[in-house]
């Protein structure tokens, strides 16, 4: 029973960091909101989704700045996707960051878009491992009886 | 002896005086008749002549005389009786000529004198005309000097050339050996040497003004003779041998800038004269004509004037300049206004985002904290908390949105909220506060105060708890009451505010809140202050260095928007205030609990899907895979049955009308806008359409604009809340209208 309550209060604890330091924000509330006995995976299959979609994303990205003459439209366009998708699940970091990246798009500024890109792939992998920690804790706490 | 009827003479003939006589006849007779003719010679070349016919008489009686002389020749020697007759009746004619002529001048001559003395009247005319036109001419000589003077002095419009020029032209024109020009000093004491013809730079002698001599120059505006004793005429060392010149001065009037009265050159109101001092050379025995004086008085008052002249011009050059100086420092404040109402919105800007960031980070941990199983203590904490975050966020976008108030494009929400309650929630905010100091709170709500209205109830909460919160702050002791009643209109003509005047309607009414503190009180001088932004109590800064001075800004702004009047009284220092407003609000037709709620409600335990909405068919369109999926989870929790589409076409496809509402993302291009149009073609009767909401992330003003033109329902902005999502649904399907306030 002790290491139940030690590892609920670790995980209250480290979702707290999450979110004081940025990484989710209240939205990701509303999606454990969701989640329940009809719908238990709720949040585990969105984010997953949202794993998928932002590496596709991402990768469209490189692959578009890497062109000789970037097309800022494109750019433009998949860079509108991941910011929808950070912002429906509280990705708060990967969403401000996007935001940025859409002025320069719209500035067309090549060097701004790459720095954001770099950017927005660390904020991306950072939140991925971050998430994918949490929901071990949580698979732990479920195995532990929890 | 023979006899004859000759006539011997007496004499011999032979005798020299007889001979004598002969020859003295003859010549006697030459020029008797030579006259007439010399004269009839004469008379002809003469055009005028008056008096021909005496002159035939004169002619004939000189011929007849020279007649007589003529034949008297023949009388010397024996003659006939013939030559005797001829002779006598040549002599009768001649002495009745001659008597006739006699008699005749008589009559001419003092005619003839008359002539004369009309010619040597003529004659005097004539010198004396001559005189004039030799006035005259010099006269006109002076006229030219002194236009040319005048034209020398005023091609000018600087002063020191003015007098220069004034000083030389003089000089030349009238010959003189010197001249020069005296200013009063600023005093008006003295008399300063300040320009002279000859000397080039006039050491400054300076002369006390009020000499009899200078008083008389300066009574009359004619040039006056002075003696070459007086201190203004000692202007040059005494090399002549006889006499020096004779010296006039003159004045020279001074006008203020205000004073052009050219022809009506004023005795009384200029007080200041310079003088002006002319001295004629020595040993010239030159006197002052008078031509000359006028010459040097209409100089003088020709300098007058240019010097008025070139004293305004150097006035409103300085004001020119002056304006200029002040123009580039305006345009530099103006600029640095700007660069800090820059700077300003930029740090709103920044600290917008800054701020809310850990704002949400606290209201999602008390609202997750909520979910867990706490105490009943621990949730009333916890419902604290988090009540006091939305407001705290509330305060942080209206003290970020003070831009906007001021800008005046703020705008209220109209929401119906629970008045009571309201209260209630302030009082319990305060009580804390108000009980740690010892003073106690009293309320009185009148019966007749609503249940329900219709307004802003974030804003009017913060603003009760504002003057409530002053009340509470500004007291050491005592008790503070609070009074809510529903303002009457006869209330309203009140002496206190006479620019307010309220219309009384049936869905609106006025709801009068008094608040009441036993405090230091604020002196009546100081009470316009209290409006305004940032400006504080001095004696209170001491004691509450926490407050910004906003608070009572922000109130008035909240308060004339919602078309009412805030207004303070206090009777001094020590005696306590009362803050009263009146603020307008809608009447509620209905008893509906319902609000948009900012502030999430607390739900006593996680709703498992609300039977409200239990099979509500809905329609989702967005091609953000993630956005989709977490709408579709949002809404299957809260009981409907969702469809979802990731395209305008796959939604046209799909929907129908058992569809209640339809979810559509717009921000991707005008997809979105142009779905609802085809759906508005597409169910043309108004029952069988789907309500068409935009959920979109996008803040943008034009959003709204763009959703209710293409005839859209409603626009949400994402990200949404389950509560939300719950209001907005029941709010949609009461209204069937909702647009948020982006």
């Amino acid at each position: 029973m002790d290491g139940l309550v030690q590892l609920q209060k670790q995980l209250v604890d480290y979702t707290a960091s999450l979110f004081h330091e940025g990484f989710l924000d209240d939205q990701f509330n509303q999606l454990q909101q969701l989640q329940d006995e009809s719908n238990p995976d709720f949040v585990v299959e969105v984010v997953t989704l949202f794993f998928e979609d932002a590496e596709r994303l991402l990768n469209e990205l490189t692959k578009t700045l890497g062109q000789p003459s970037t097309d800022f439209k494109k750019l433009d366009a998949h860079v509108h996707q991941l910011k929808g998708s950070s912002s429906s699940i509280g990705a708060h970091r990967v969403h401000r960051i996007c935001i940025s990246f859409r002025n320069s798009c719209e500035e067309q500024n090549v060097e701004g878009c790459l720095k954001n890109l770099q950017q927005v792939t660390h904020e991306y992998s950072l939140v991925k491992s971050k998430l994918e920690t949490l929901f071990r804790m949580e698979q732990q706490i479920l195995a532990a009886g929890g | 002896m023979e006899f004859c009827n000759c006539i011997d003479p007496q004499m011999p003939a032979d005798d020299l005086l007889v001979k004598y006589q002969y020859i003295s006849d003859f010549f006697i007779a030459l020029a008797y008749f030579s006259i007439p003719l010399e004269l009839i010679y004469f008379v002809k070349k003469s055009a005028v002549f008056p008096y021909k016919w005496v002159l035939v008489q004169f002619g004939a009686f000189i011929v007849l005389c020279g007649a007589t002389h003529l034949i008297n020749l023949w009388t010397f020697v024996i003659h006939s009786r013939t030559v005797a007759i001829v002779m006598t009746t040549a002599k009768v004619l001649t002495a009745v000529v001659s008597c006739a002529t006699a008699l005749m001048l008589v009559h001419i001559i003092p005619d003839l004198l008359s002539v004369k003395t009309r010619e040597l009247f003529l004659k005097n005319k004539a010198a004396e005309l001559d005189r004039e036109m030799g006035l005259i001419r010099t006269q006109e000589e002076t006229g030219r000097h002194v236009r040319m003077l005048t034209h020398e002095i005023r091609s000018t419009l600087h002063r020191h050339t003015i007098l220069k020029t004034t000083l030389v032209e003089l000089g030349r024109t009238l010959g003189l050996e010197e001249c020069a020009l005296w200013m009063p000093t600023r005093t008006g004491l003295e008399l300063q040497l300040s320009y002279t013809l000859r000397q080039q730079n006039p050491v400054g002698y300076t002369v006390p003004i009020h000499l009899p001599v200078i008083d008389q120059v300066f009574s009359s505006n004619k040039a006056v003779t002075i003696s070459h004793n007086c201190p203004v005429a000692r202007l040059r060392p005494y090399a002549g041998k006889y006499m020096p010149g004779s010296v006039v001065a003159v004045r020279v009037p001074l006008l203020d800038l205000s004073n052009f009265q050219i022809y009506d050159w004023p005795e009384v109101s200029t007080r200041n004269y310079a003088l002006m001092v002319l001295m004629l050379p020595s040993d010239s025995a030159r006197q002052w004509h008078v031509h000359e004086l006028e010459l040097v008085e209409v100089v003088a008052d020709q300098v007058a004037v240019a010097l008025s002249h070139a004293a305004i011009l150097e006035e409103s050059m300085r004001a020119r300049d002056q304006l200029m100086e002040q123009n580039v420092a305006l345009d530099l404040a103006r600029r640095e206004a700007e660069t800090a109402i820059r700077a300003r919105n930029d740090f709103l800007a920044v600290m917008n985002h800054e701020m809310r960031t850990p704002m949400h980070a606290v209201i999602a941990l008390s609202s997750l904290l909520q979910e867990t199983d706490l105490t009943a203590e621990q949730r009333l904490m916890v419902e604290t908390i988090l009540k006091s975050s939305n407001l705290l966020a509330t305060l942080i976008n209206d003290v970020l949105d003070l831009s906007r108030l001021e800008d005046g494009s703020l705008q209220l929400e109209a929401t119906t909220f629970n008045l009571h309650s309201l209260f209630r929630e302030v009082l319990n905010l305060i009580k804390p506060v108000a009980s740690v100091k010892k003073l106690s709170l009293t309320p009185h709500l009148a019966s007749d105060l609503p249940m329900y209205a219709i307004g802003d109830e974030n804003r009017l909460m913060q603003t009760i708890l504002n003057v409530v919160g002053n009340a509470v702050k500004f007291s050491k002791e005592g008790c503070i009451s609070i009074t809510a009643f529903v303002a009457k209109p006869e209330s309203f003509r009140d002496a206190r505010i006479p620019d307010f005047l309220p219309v009384p309607s049936d869905s609106h009414f006025y709801l009068r809140v008094q608040v009441k503190d036993s405090g230091s009180g604020i002196n009546p001088q100081d009470i316009p202050k209290l409006f305004t932004k940032f400006a504080q109590n001095q004696s209170l800064t001491t004691r509450n260095p926490a407050g910004s001075g906003l608070g009572l800004a922000i109130c008035r702004r909240f308060v004339n928007l919602m078309e009412g009047h805030i207004w303070i009284e206090s009777e001094g220092i020590g005696k306590g205030c009362t803050a009263t407003f009146i603020v307008k609000l809608g009447i509620a037709d209905r008893s509906n609990e319902l609000k948009l709620p900012f502030v999430p409600k607390v739900p006593g335990n996680p709703v498992h899907g609300c039977t409200h909405f239990a099979g509500l068919k809905v329609l989702v369109m967005d091609d953000n895979g993630v956005s989709r999926t977490v709408t579709k989870g949002l809404l299957m929790h809260l009981g409907c049955d969702v469809t979802t589409a990731s395209s305008s076409e796959e939604c046209l496809g799909v929907v129908s009308v058992e569809h209640e509402v339809v979810f559509m993302e717009v921000c991707t291009g005008l997809d979105g806008y142009e779905l609802a149009v085809r759906l508005h073609e597409k169910f043309t009767k108004h029952q069988d359409r789907p309500l068409m909401v935009a959920l979109t992330g996008n803040t943008k003003r034009v959003t709204k604009e763009n959703c209710m033109r293409v005839g859209m329902d409603g626009l949400i902005l994402k990200p949404i809340s389950v509560d939300k999502m719950r209001g907005v649904l029941s709010e949609l399907l009461e209204r069937r209208v909702l647009f948020e306030t982006v």
